[in-house]
């Protein structure tokens, strides 16, 4: 086994941000309920906050820091919207299953 | 330590992500999801981002997977049904074209970003600390700032709105 690095190279953080991402895209995809689809926006908004962060540090600079901060704000906002939408569509539609909510299918 | 602690808690996050996805309760997926959140939030300080790792643990580790779990107990969602029938196609190439996304953006950043160009040590990150994010937030960030305003405001006009009982 080689000697552990002494320090991180910023790929690697690239990369768990990218996998994490995968995760989130490939979690969305396989999912039917609803909320657990929605937890996995949330992922790879997460996954994506951890490049801006990565990519900060690599520059010195806090912008990155900023977008990653409204990123947060906007996914508050988003997680209030969404889960109000979902509320509404089950109290409507009596289901969490997004294959049975297909009122605009031909 | 620095490369310890990455390991540690990258391989955290990713786990609790991999297990976010395959549950099929929705409780156990925002259980995992706090475990991705609270990993993400040490990395973040690894980078030297103090207060973003500050509001990783309130605002989503706290506020946005509590709203999450108000719902999901509100709704009392159960664990998803098997599915009935499902595709050849989908069983057979779901899990090779899912690596195979995860291997593509890899392959992208070790391409693009030169591997060993930067390494992130603790002590070396220069900006982060609540000071700085402040001080960027109040003059050179401030219409995006006073933006957000306006939107959270919609965003709470809206789950009023949404929310209430129909007359």
């Amino acid at each position: 086994m080689p000697p552990a690095p002494p320090a991180v190279p910023l790929t690697a953080y690239l990369i768990v941000s990218a996998i994490l991402f995968s995760l989130g895209a490939i979690g969305f995809v396989i999912r039917k309920n609803v909320i657990t689809m929605f937890m996995c926006i949330e992922l790879m908004l997460n996954a994506i906050n951890l490049s801006f962060v990565a990519f900060s540090y690599k520059h010195g600079t806090v912008d990155g820091h900023l977008f990653t901060f409204f990123v947060m704000v906007v996914a508050a906002a988003e997680a209030a919207v969404g889960l109000a939408i979902i509320l509404t569509v089950y109290k409507n539609r009596n289901t969490l299953m997004a294959d049975d909510i297909d009122s605009l299918k031909l | 330590m620095d490369t310890l602690l990455f390991a540690l808690f990258a391989g955290i996050a990713i786990l609790s992500a991999v297990v976010m996805i395959m549950q099929r309760h929705p409780v156990s997926s925002a259980l995992a999801l706090v475990g991705v959140m609270g990993s993400l939030a040490i990395l973040y300080l690894l980078l030297g981002a103090t207060f973003i790792a500050a509001a990783q643990l309130i605002v989503y580790a706290g506020a946005i997977m509590v709203l999450f779990l108000f719902v999901i107990m509100l709704l009392n969602a159960g664990a998803e049904p098997k599915p009935l029938r499902q595709s050849f196609l989908a069983r057979a190439l779901g899990f090779p074209l899912g690596i195979a996304l995860i291997a593509i953006l890899g392959f992208l950043i070790q391409r693009t970003v030169p591997p060993d160009s930067v390494v992130v040590r603790f002590a070396d990150a220069k900006a982060g600390s609540p000071q700085d994010i402040g001080r960027a937030l109040f003059t050179q960030y401030l219409l995006p700032f006073e933006v957000t305003s306006v939107l959270v405001l919609i965003a709470i006009l809206g789950a009023v709105v949404l929310a209430r009982k129909e007359t």
